[in-house]
C-alpha cells in the first residue's frame, strides 16, 4: 500500500465498466479457522482504485440517504478513483469518526450498498471495502490529521458510555469547541466494539487508534465509571458542572433461556464468553489471566451476528464441533449473510429448527448435554415470521461441554434505576425523541439503550443527531448557562 | 490512579492493603466491594471493601494469595499504582436496629465482616463476633472485631487459640439460648462456611445474611457470570448483592460455580510460579 498516488488521469475513452466488485482477498479458510487474525484482508492500492472506477458519481445518490450517518460516498470514492487516499479518509471522517470500524462491520448490504444506483443492474460498489482501505490507508501511512476545531465554548457535556454512539458524539461535539468527557465502565474504551466484536472481524489495535484520535482531539477520557453507582447524573451536573448528558451504554443485560440447568459450568451468556475472549484477552490464556471454557462439542444458541461471533470464537479456541443452535429456519436468521456465510465456511453447523429445553450436567458440574425439541415453522406470529412450533414426540438429545446462549441482551437497568425523571419504555429502554432527547431535562440518549440491540452504524447514527440536538439546545440557552453559576471558565 | 499507600502480609499469605482511592473512600458503605487489576493481563478481581475512610480518601483491602491474579496483586508494593479499580460496586449491607446481631466470620471473612460489625456496633446494636481460623497463625484483625463487638468469641480447627472447633458451635449455642433476642446473623467467609452457618440458623428462623464472593468479569450486571438462584429467582451477585439471605441461596450451584475454572487456575498458576524462577 506504499505505492504514491498518481495524478489525475486525463479524460480518455471509457473502459466498459466493471460489473462485479472487486474481490477483496480473505485469509484462507483452513488456516484462520485456528488464529484470531482478521479474515478480510483489505484492499490494495489497485483494487482500491479498480473498484472505485466502478462508482457512477451520481447526482442524487442513494447511497448518502441510506447511510445512517450519511457519509459523502460519491465524494470520498472519486477520491479514491484518483488516488487521493488520505483527502478521501479526511472526507470520510467529515461525518464518520470510525471508518475504520464502520468499513468492517456495518451491515453495508441493507445500508449504503442497497442504495446504489449502479446496483440495479449490476454488483454494488463495494462501499464498506473502500471505506476500511481509506482509514486502514490513512492510518498505516500516518497521514492522519486532526482538522480544525472551533474554539472552546466553555460548555461540557458528559457521555456515558465509550461504544459506538458514544464516540460519535464526543467526536462531533469535540469539533463544536464543547469540553467533552467520557465515563465509561471498564478499563478499555470502545463498547461493544472492545467486548463485543472478536478481533478476527475487528482488531482491537484498530478501535484503540480511532479512540485515540478521539483523545488527540481532546476528548477526555475517565475510564472505570459506573455512571448510577460509582456517580450520579445528578453529580454531573451539580457537582462536575457538566451542561448536558449524553447516555449511550447500550444494551449490557445478558438474556437467559430460563430452562433447567443454565447455572452449570461451561454455559455462558454470549455476553461473558465474548467480553472474556475479547475484552479480558482469554483467548490469550495462559498469556492473559482470565480463563475460558475451551468445548469440544460446542452449542451455541441463537442466530444473529453474536451467536455467529461466539460459534466462529469456539472454533478458534479448538472445538471439533460447533452448533448454531436455532428454533426458526434459516430464512429466519437474523445475522448478516455475510457472517453466517463466514461461519459456514470454517466449518459451523446449523441446526435448525432446533428448540433447546433443557441442559444436563456431569459430577462436576459441568454442563455435558442439552435436550433439545424438534420444531416445524407454523402460522406467521406478530414479527411476521413464521412461528417455530414443536413437533410432538421429536425430543432428542446433544451432547456438548459448551453452551453460549446468545438469545439477545436487554436493557442494563443499573444507570436507569439511579436517574430520577428518566422515562422507560415497557422494555425499560430509554423514551427519546428523533432528537435523542429523554424526559429528563439536559440528558440524551441513543444507540441500543434506546432501541434495543442493533447495530454500530445506527448506534453512530443516533449519536450524531444527538450531538446536532445538543448543540442547538446549548447554544439557544445563550452564552451563560442558566443552570451553572459560571461556564466552567476555560480560555 | 489507585497508589498503594502501604501494604503488607497480615499473617501468612493474606496481605493487607491501603490504597489512595478518594473517589470510592467518599461513597464506600460497609457491604460494597470493588474490582481491581493488577496489570493489563490480569482478571478482574471482585475484593470486598474491608474499611475505609473517607476524610484520609483512602480505602483498605485484604485479600489472600491462592491463585495467580491474587498472587499478582500481593505482590505489588507500596507506591504502585493498581492497573485498574472500579467501585464502589453491589449494594450496601442492611444497618439495621436488628437489637442483637451474630456476625461469624471464617477466613479472610474477617476483612469484610469488620465495617458491618462496626455500622452495627454505632448503630446501637449489641454485637457477638464469633471469629473463626483454621489455626492461630492465621487469625487477623481480632483486636479489630473485639473493638466493634461486645462480645468477641474466636474458635481454630486446631484448638491452638480460642475454642477449638467450627463457627457453627459457639453460633448454634448462642442461638439455643434464649436470653440474646438474637435479631439478624451476618456469616461472612468461604462458600461452605456460610452454607453451614445458614443451615444452623434456618431452625430458629433468624434473617441470616451471606456475602457471596463469585466469579465476576464486569460487575455491573453485564454478563452473568456471577448468576446466583435464590429462592425462585436467578440474581446477580454483582448488582444484586452481593449480600443475599442464606436461607434462600442455592448453595449447591454457589459451590459448583466456584470450580468452573479448577484447572484452568491450576494451569495458570503453574505457569506463574516457572515464570517467577526464570526472573
Amino acid at each position: 500500500m506504499t505505492s504514491p498516488p498518481k495524478k489525475k488521469k486525463p479524460k480518455k475513452k471509457k473502459k466498459p465498466r466493471q460489473k462485479t466488485r472487486t474481490p477483496m482477498p480473505e485469509q484462507d479458510t483452513e488456516a484462520r479457522g485456528k488464529n484470531f487474525d482478521e479474515v478480510p484482508l483489505g484492499y490494495s492500492v489497485e483494487m482500491a482504485r479498480q473498484e472505485a472506477e466502478r462508482c457512477l458519481i451520481c447526482k442524487k445518490p442513494g447511497c448518502v440517504s441510506g447511510c445512517p450517518v450519511n457519509v459523502d460516498i460519491p465524494g470520498f470514492v472519486e477520491l479514491v478513483a484518483r488516488g487521493e487516499f488520505a483527502a478521501a479518509a479526511r472526507k470520510v471522517k467529515e461525518t464518520n469518526a470510525l471508518p475504520a470500524v464502520c468499513g468492517r462491520v456495518c451491515p453495508q448490504e441493507s445500508q449504503c450498498e442497497a442504495k446504489c444506483s449502479l446496483g440495479k443492474k449490476f454488483e454494488p460498489v463495494a462501499v464498506g471495502r473502500l471505506e476500511r482501505f481509506v482509514a486502514d490507508y490513512e492510518r498505516e501511512n500516518n497521514l492522519v490529521e486532526l482538522p480544525d476545531k472551533q474554539p472552546a465554548n466553555g460548555r461540557k457535556v458528559a457521555v456515558i458510555g465509550a461504544g459506538p454512539s458514544g464516540l460519535t458524539v464526543a467526536g462531533d461535539l469535540i469539533l463544536l469547541g464543547y469540553e467533552v468527557t467520557i465515563f465509561e465502565a471498564f478499563h478499555k474504551p470502545g463498547g461493544v466494539l472492545m467486548y463485543g466484536i472478536p478481533e478476527f472481524r475487528l482488531p482491537k489495535n484498530i478501535v484503540e487508534s480511532e479512540v485515540d484520535y478521539l483523545v488527540q482531539l481532546g476528548v477526555t477520557l475517565k475510564l472505570n465509571q459506573v455512571v448510577g453507582q460509582t456517580i450520579t447524573i445528578e453529580e454531573l451536573f451539580e457537582e462536575e458542572g457538566f451542561d448536558a448528558v449524553f447516555i449511550g451504554v447500550g444494551a449490557g443485560l445478558p438474556m437467559f433461556l430460563g430452562v433447567e440447568g443454565e447455572d452449570l459450568g461451561g454455559v455462558y451468556s454470549a455476553n461473558e464468553y465474548l467480553t472474556r475472549s475479547n475484552l479480558m484477552k482469554a483467548y490469550r490464556f495462559p498469556e492473559y489471566d482470565t480463563p475460558l471454557v475451551r468445548g469440544k462439542n460446542v452449542c451455541v444458541i441463537g442466530g444473529g451476528n453474536v451467536a455467529m461471533d461466539s460459534a466462529r470464537t469456539a472454533l478458534r479456541l479448538g472445538a471439533d464441533r460447533v452448533n448454531i443452535v436455532y428454533r426458526r429456519s434459516r430464512n429466519e436468521l437474523p445475522a448478516r449473510a455475510e457472517e453466517i456465510h463466514h461461519a459456514e465456511e470454517e466449518g459451523v453447523i446449523f441446526r435448525l429448527l432446533t428448540n433447546p429445553l433443557a441442559f444436563e450436567g456431569d459430577e462436576r458440574g459441568m454442563v455435558k448435554a442439552m435436550k433439545c425439541l424438534q420444531m416445524e415453522l407454523g402460522e406467521p406470529d406478530d414479527s411476521g415470521r413464521r412461528r417455530p412450533v414443536p413437533i410432538e414426540g421429536s425430543e432428542f438429545t446433544i451432547e456438548t461441554d459448551l453452551i453460549i446462549v446468545a438469545i439477545g441482551a436487554g436493557a442494563n437497568p443499573l444507570l436507569t434505576k439511579a436517574t430520577e425523571g428518566l422515562q422507560l419504555n415497557r422494555w425499560s429502554y430509554v423514551e427519546a425523541d428523533a432528537s435523542g432527547r429523554t424526559t429528563k431535562e439536559r440528558v440524551w440518549a441513543g444507540g441500543d439503550i434506546v432501541t434495543g440491540s442493533a447495530t454500530v452504524i445506527e448506534a453512530m447514527g443516533a449519536g450524531r443527531i444527538a450531538a446536532r440536538d445538543i448543540h442547538e439546545y446549548i447554544s439557544q440557552s445563550g452564552n451563560t448557562s442558566p443552570w451553572v453559576a459560571q461556564p466552567s471558565g476555560e480560555e | 490512579m489507585s497508589r498503594i499507600l502501604q501494604k503488607f502480609e497480615l499473617v501468612p499469605n493474606i496481605h493487607e492493603m491501603v490504597l489512595d482511592a478518594p473517589q470510592v473512600a467518599a461513597k464506600a458503605k460497609p457491604g460494597h466491594f470493588v474490582i481491581v487489576m493488577a496489570d493489563e493481563r490480569g482478571e478482574r478481581v471482585p475484593l470486598t471493601i474491608a474499611d475505609f475512610d473517607p476524610a484520609a480518601g483512602t480505602i483498605t483491602l485484604v485479600l489472600m494469595a491462592i491463585g495467580t491474579s491474587s498472587y499478582k496483586l500481593a505482590r505489588l508494593s507500596e507506591g504502585d499504582d493498581l492497573y485498574a479499580m472500579i467501585g464502589p460496586l453491589g449494594h450496601p449491607s442492611e444497618i439495621a436496629d436488628f437489637g442483637t446481631v451474630v456476625m461469624v466470620a471464617g477466613g479472610v471473612g474477617t476483612a469484610p465482616i469488620y465495617p458491618i460489625a462496626k455500622a452495627l456496633k454505632q448503630r446501637g446494636n449489641r454485637v457477638i463476633s464469633i471469629q473463626g481460623a483454621r489455626n492461630a497463625e492465621l487469625l487477623f484483625w481480632s483486636d479489630k472485631l473485639a473493638a466493634v463487638s461486645d462480645e468477641h468469641i474466636i474458635t481454630t480447627d486446631d484448638g491452638s487459640q480460642g475454642r477449638k472447633g467450627l463457627v457453627t458451635e459457639p453460633l448454634k449455642e448462642l442461638l439455643q439460648d434464649a436470653d440474646h433476642q438474637i435479631g439478624c446473623i451476618y456469616a461472612i467467609g468461604p462458600a461452605i462456611m456460610m452454607k453451614f452457618c445458614a443451615e444452623t440458623t434456618r431452625p430458629f428462623e433468624i434473617k441470616t445474611v451471606v456475602s457471596l464472593n463469585t466469579i465476576m468479569v464486569d460487575g455491573t450486571g453485564m454478563c452473568g457470570g456471577c448468576r446466583v438462584k435464590v429462592g425462585q429467582q436467578t440474581l446477580f451477585t454483582c448488582v444484586d448483592g452481593p449480600e443475599f439471605d442464606g436461607h434462600l441461596v442455592d448453595w449447591e450451584t454457589v459451590l459448583s460455580r466456584q470450580k468452573i475454572y479448577t484447572e484452568e487456575e491450576k494451569c495458570s498458576l503453574d505457569r506463574y510460579v516457572e515464570e517467577g524462577k526464570q526472573t
